[in-house]
C-alpha cells in the first residue's frame, strides 16, 4: 500500500466495511479447530462456548477492545461474559486499520453488526437443523439458541461445528436500537484488571530473548545530518555492543540494558550537518504565516457572498502555536529482523503503515513482514507516525539481532510531529440588530498531509473536511484554506485542525454578541435558532443538534443563574468527526491567572455504545484541551525545538484539573466520533470566561505564555 | 559493575549492575518487573513511583546503590494477597484510560493511605500532584482514593 493521507484511510475503511461481511469471509475451518465456527474475520466460537472477537483498531487508551466487541456481541446475542479478545495485527482481512479520526466506532459499527448478526442467523439454522423443526420457532439469547414450543436450547458452542458448514447469509437483518441489550450499557472495560495490576503488556514492557537495547542520537536541527561519528567513550560503558549510523540523520547506541544504552549516547561524539533550517526560529514561523495570509487560498465553504453583505463591520485575528502530544509512554518499539522477514511488536496506530513503511526501509516485501500491535500508554495522534516502527527494524537488520528502541522524553518532545501553528482571519458583518448577516475564516496553516507528500486535492488539507465545518447558519459565510509550507515536523494531534479552527472561531463569536451588546449564549442560540442543513464536503451539519447540545450544556451549567462573587464562566460549540459539542466553563481569577473550576459538557454523538467510555472520553479530552489552552507551545530556536520535557511542555497536574460533568443527547442515529470532538470547545469557552472576568480578549494561545 | 543485593516486594535479589544505574532500569530490565514505568527519567511524571520502605519514590532518579538492603515495593508487590483496596477502587471508579501512568499513581496513593488513612481534597492533590496523566484522570483517581479510604465515591 502506498502511502496514502488519514482522510482517504476513513474512506477506504468505510467502503471496505459496507461489502466485508460478504467480501472478507474466512473459509470455514481454516486456522481454527476443526469444530470452530468462524464466519468471518472478527469471530471464532468454539466448542467449549468461548467465543472470541477480534479488534482490528489499536487500544490508546479510548475503549475500542471493549467497545467494539460489545458492538458485535449484541448482534450475536452473545452472552458478555463468554467474550475473549483478540487483538488484530497489520492484516490485509479488516480493510484500513488505521485508528485516528475518532473513527474507531464510527467505521466499525456496520461491520461489526453484520459479523455478528450473520453469524447469529447461521447459529439458528444450525439448530433448526439439528432439531428438524422450523426456524421461526428459534430464537438466539444469551449464547444460546432456544426453541420454546418443545424447551429445548443449545448453546453456541455446541452448535459451532453445525453452523461451521451453513452458507454464510449475505443480508441479515439488524437489531433495532430499542432492542439493545449490550449496547448502551455502562459495561466495565475489559482491560482495567491488567493495568491496575501492572500485568498489561504496552510496547515499551514487551520483551524477546536476547534483545538488545537501542537509543538514537538524532540530529537536533530539524534537516540536519549526520556528518561523523566518534564512538570510542560510548564503546567503554558497560554493555554497549554497536554504535553505528541509522539512516541519513541518526546514530544508534545498543547496548544489553536501556541504561547501558542511554549512558552510550550520552557520551557519543556526533558532527552534525545542520542543514538548510539552523536560521529557523518561531519569528520566522510567525513571517511565513503572516505573508501566506495574503493568498487566496482555497474555499471549503460558501453560502451566499459575505462581500455583499452590508452593515456594521468587525474583524480579528488568533494565532496558535505548535504543539506536542507527549503520549505518556515515550516512543518504542522491538523488531526482529531475520534475513528474509522481520517481525514488530508495535505500539502503534498504524499497523498496515508500519508494515509498509518498514518492508521500504530494509528491503523486504510488505509480506514479508509482520506487525503485532500492542497496548498503547496514550497515542493522541503521535502514533500514526511509523518513524520507531522503521528505526527498530533499521537497528535490528544492522545488528542482526532482535533489539528494543526506545526515545526517551527529550527525543519524545523534540523529535516529534506537530500540531500546526495557524493563523486565523475572521470577519464579520453585523445588521442592525448585531446579528451576523456575513462572516468569512480564513486558516491560515501549513499542511499536514501536504508536508508528508500525500494528496492535497483542490488545495485543502485532507484533514480540513473533517475538522473546520460551519457551526452557524449566517446567510452569507465563508471558509476558506491557505496552505503554507514549513520545515516543522507536521503531524496529527487529536482533533488535529479542529482545535485552530473552533478556537478562532468560537472566540470571535464572543467578540460578535459583545460587539451586539447580547449574552453570548442567547446570541449563539439565535444564530441557530432556524433548523438549517449546513452541507460541508460530505458531513451536513445540522443546527438543530448543535442548538440542543448548547441547550443541555447551558441548562447543567445553569447559565441564567448566577454566579457567586468572583466567579466567571465563557460558553463555546463546535463540530467536528460528525458529532457536536458544546461546554461552559467557570473560572475564578487568581494572580491574574484563570483557574477552571467546573466544565460542564454536552455531545450528540448518535448511538452511544458504552457511556462510561464516552464519559472518559470527553472528560480526557477536555483535560487534554485545557493544557493545550494554557501552556502547550513549541518554540523553534536555530532549527532547534526548545523544549524537552515536562518542566518546560508541562501538561495539567492534578491540583488544576476541575470536575467535568458530561451529558450526552439521546440519541439513536449512527455513532459519531468522540475521542476528539470535546477537545476544540475548551480553548474558547476558557477564553470567554476570561474576558468575562478580565474585559481582556486573548488571541493568541497558548494563554500563559 | 557491582553485586547488589535488593528485597524487592519481600523476596531477596541480587543483581550485577552498574552502581549508578536508576533503580527502575533494574527493576525493568533486570528483573523483568515492568509495572514500573518510565515517563519522563527526570523524577517530573511520577510513571515510575516505587515505595523504598514505605514512602513514595521516583525510581527513574533513584540509583539502585541508594536502595542497596532496604525494602522496596512495585506494582506487583502491592496487592500480593488478591488486589489492593486501590486497586479495585480504581476498577470501581472506571479510572485507567490508557493506564499507562496508574500504576505509579497507585503506588503515591498507596503511600499517601498508609500515613494518612483519610485524606481531605487537599492531602490527596499534594499527595498526587507529581504524577502526570496525559488521558486526564485527575478528579477520577480523587474519587478512587476516597472510595479506598472507606469515604465511598463522591
Amino acid at each position: 500500500m502506498s502511502p496514502i493521507s488519514r482522510r482517504e484511510f476513513v474512506g477506504a475503511g468505510l467502503a471496505a466495511g459496507a461489502g466485508l461481511v460478504i467480501g472478507f469471509y474466512l473459509p470455514h475451518g481454516e486456522g481454527g479447530q476443526k469444530e470452530s465456527f468462524s464466519p468471518n474475520a472478527y469471530l471464532r466460537i468454539t466448542p467449549d462456548d468461548k467465543i472470541t472477537v477480534v479488534v482490528a483498531r489499536s487500544e490508546m487508551g479510548q475503549g475500542v477492545r471493549t467497545a467494539l466487541p460489545m458492538i458485535l456481541a449484541e448482534e450475536l446475542e452473545a452472552d458478555w461474559k463468554q467474550i475473549e479478545i483478540e487483538q488484530a495485527g497489520a492484516s490485509t482481512l479488516f480493510g484500513d486499520q488505521t485508528t485516528g479520526g475518532s473513527a474507531s466506532v464510527r467505521t466499525t459499527w456496520d461491520p461489526m453488526r453484520k459479523a455478528g448478526a450473520a453469524a447469529r442467523e447461521m447459529l439458528i439454522s444450525a439448530a433448526a437443523l439439528s432439531w428438524g423443526v422450523p426456524r421461526s420457532g428459534c430464537t438466539a439469547e444469551l449464547g444460546h439458541v432456544k426453541h420454546a414450543a418443545s424447551n429445548r436450547s443449545m448453546s453456541y458452542g455446541e452448535l459451532a461445528g453445525k453452523a461451521s458448514t451453513l452458507p454464510i447469509p449475505t443480508d441479515v437483518t439488524l437489531k433495532q436500537s430499542k432492542d439493545y441489550k449490550i449496547v448502551g450499557q455502562r459495561l466495565p472495560r475489559v482491560d482495567s484488571p491488567s493495568k491496575v495490576k501492572g500485568e498489561a503488556v504496552f510496547g515499551i514492557d514487551f520483551r524477546l530473548p536476547g534483545m538488545k537495547y537501542a537509543v538514537l542520537s538524532r540530529c537536533p536541527t530539524i534537516g540536519g545530518k549526520v556528518s561523523g561519528f566518534d564512538d570510542k567513550e560510548s564503546k567503554k560503558i558497560s554493555g554497549v555492543t554497536f554504535v553505528g549510523k541509522i539512516g541519513d540523520s541518526a546514530v544508534a547506541v545498543v547496548a544489553d540494558s536501556v541504561w547501558g544504552a542511554m549512558e552510550g549516547r550520552r557520551v557519543l561524539n556526533v558532527t552534525w550537518d545542520d542543514g538548510p533550517n539552523k536560521g529557523l526560529n518561531d519569528a520566522a514561523v510567525l513571517a511565513s504565516l503572516k505573508s501566506a495570509a495574503s493568498k487566496k487560498g482555497a474555499n471549503m465553504y460558501a453560502a451566499g457572498d459575505p462581500a455583499k453583505a452590508g452593515g456594521r463591520k468587525i474583524s480579528a485575528e488568533y494565532l496558535l502555536p505548535f504543539m506536542a502530544h507527549a503520549p505518556m509512554e515515550p516512543g518504542n518499539c522491538t523488531a526482529s529482523y531475520q534475513g528474509t522477514k522481520c517481525e514488530l511488536w508495535a505500539p502503534t496506530q498504524v499497523p498496515q503503515d508500519c508494515r509498509d513503511s518498514v518492508a521500504t526501509a530494509i528491503g523486504l516485501d510488505p509480506d514479508q513482514v509482520k506487525v503485532n500491535v500492542t497496548l498503547m500508554g496514550g497515542g493522541f495522534g503521535r502514533r500514526l507516525e511509523h518513524d520507531y516502527a522503521v528505526e527498530a527494524a533499521q537497528v535490528s537488520k544492522a545488528i542482526s539481532g532482535p533489539v528494543k528502541v526506545i526515545w526517551t522524553r527529550e527525543d519524545d518532545m523534540r523529535f516529534s510531529t506537530y500540531r500546526p501553528a495557524s493563523l486565523h482571519q475572521l470577519s464579520a458583518t453585523l445588521d442592525g440588530s448585531g446579528m451576523p448577516v456575513g462572516l468569512t475564516h480564513r486558516i491560515v496553516a501549513p499542511s499536514i498531509s501536504g508536508q508528508k507528500g500525500q494528496p492535497v486535492p483542490n488545495g485543502v488539507d485532507p484533514d480540513l473536511p473533517d475538522e473546520a465545518g460551519p457551526v452557524y447558519a449566517v446567510p452569507n459565510y465563508t471558509i476558506d484554506y491557505v496552505m503554507t509550507e514549513t520545515p516543522v515536523p507536521l503531524g496529527w494531534m487529536r482533533s488535529v485542525y479542529a482545535l485552530q479552527a473552533g478556537f478562532a472561531l468560537e472566540s470571535f463569536i464572543d467578540e460578535l454578541a459583545l460587539a451586539a451588546g447580547k449574552d453570548p449564549l442567547k446570541y449563539r442560540l439565535q444564530m441557530l435558532a432556524k433548523d438549517q442543513d449546513l452541507p460541508y464536503f460530505t458531513t451536513t451539519w445540522k443546527t438543530a443538534r448543535m442548538r440542543a447540545v448548547l441547550q443541555l450544556a447551558a441548562e447543567k451549567a445553569a447559565w441564567d443563574k448566577p454566579l457567586p462573587a468572583g466567579r466567571y464562566r465563557g460558553v463555546a460549540c463546535f463540530g467536528c468527526f460528525q458529532s457536536y459539542m458544546a461546554e461552559v466553563v467557570e473560572i475564578s481569577m487568581e494572580n491574574n491567572q484563570p483557574r477552571v473550576h467546573r466544565v460542564v459538557a454536552a455531545v450528540d454523538c448518535g448511538q452511544v455504545v458504552n457511556p462510561a467510555i464516552l464519559e472518559q472520553q470527553i472528560q480526557g479530552g477536555i483535560v487534554y484541551g485545557l493544557a493545550n489552552a494554557l501552556r502547550a507551545k513549541i518554540t523553534i530556536d536555530k532549527g532547534r525545538v526548545v523544549q524537552g520535557n515536562f518542566d518546560d511542555y508541562a501538561p495539567l497536574r492534578m491540583e488544576e484539573t476541575p470536575a467535568v460533568e458530561v451529558y450526552a443527547v439521546p440519541s439513536q442515529e449512527v455513532p459519531t466520533g468522540i475521542g476528539e470532538p470535546s477537545v476544540p470547545p475548551v480553548a474558547p469557552a476558557l477564553c470567554n470566561a476570561i474576558f468575562a472576568a478580565t474585559k481582556k480578549r486573548i488571541r493568541t494561545l497558548p494563554i500563559l505564555s | 559493575m557491582a553485586d547488589i543485593t535488593l528485597r524487592i516486594n519481600g523476596s531477596e535479589k541480587q543483581v550485577s549492575v552498574s552502581p549508578e544505574t536508576p533503580l527502575l532500569w533494574v527493576l525493568r530490565d533486570t528483573l523483568e518487573l515492568t509495572g514500573t514505568k518510565f515517563g519522563c527519567g527526570a523524577g517530573l511524571c511520577g510513571a515510575c513511583t516505587v515505595h523504598v520502605d514505605g514512602s513514595a519514590i521516583r525510581s527513574c532518579s533513584t540509583p539502585v546503590s541508594q536502595v542497596a538492603g532496604k525494602s522496596v515495593t512495585t506494582i506487583e508487590g502491592l496487592g500480593a494477597n488478591g488486589l489492593h483496596v486501590l486497586q479495585q477502587a480504581w476498577i470501581a471508579e472506571e479510572v485507567p484510560q490508557c493506564g499507562y501512568c496508574q500504576t505509579g499513581q497507585i503506588m503515591s496513593a498507596a503511600a499517601l493511605l498508609a500515613k494518612t488513612p483519610n485524606p481531605t481534597d487537599d492531602q490527596i492533590t499534594q499527595a498526587m500532584n507529581g504524577n502526570l496523566c496525559r488521558c486526564g484522570t485527575y478528579e477520577r483517581i480523587r474519587k478512587a482514593i476516597h472510595r479506598a479510604a472507606g469515604g465511598g465515591a463522591r
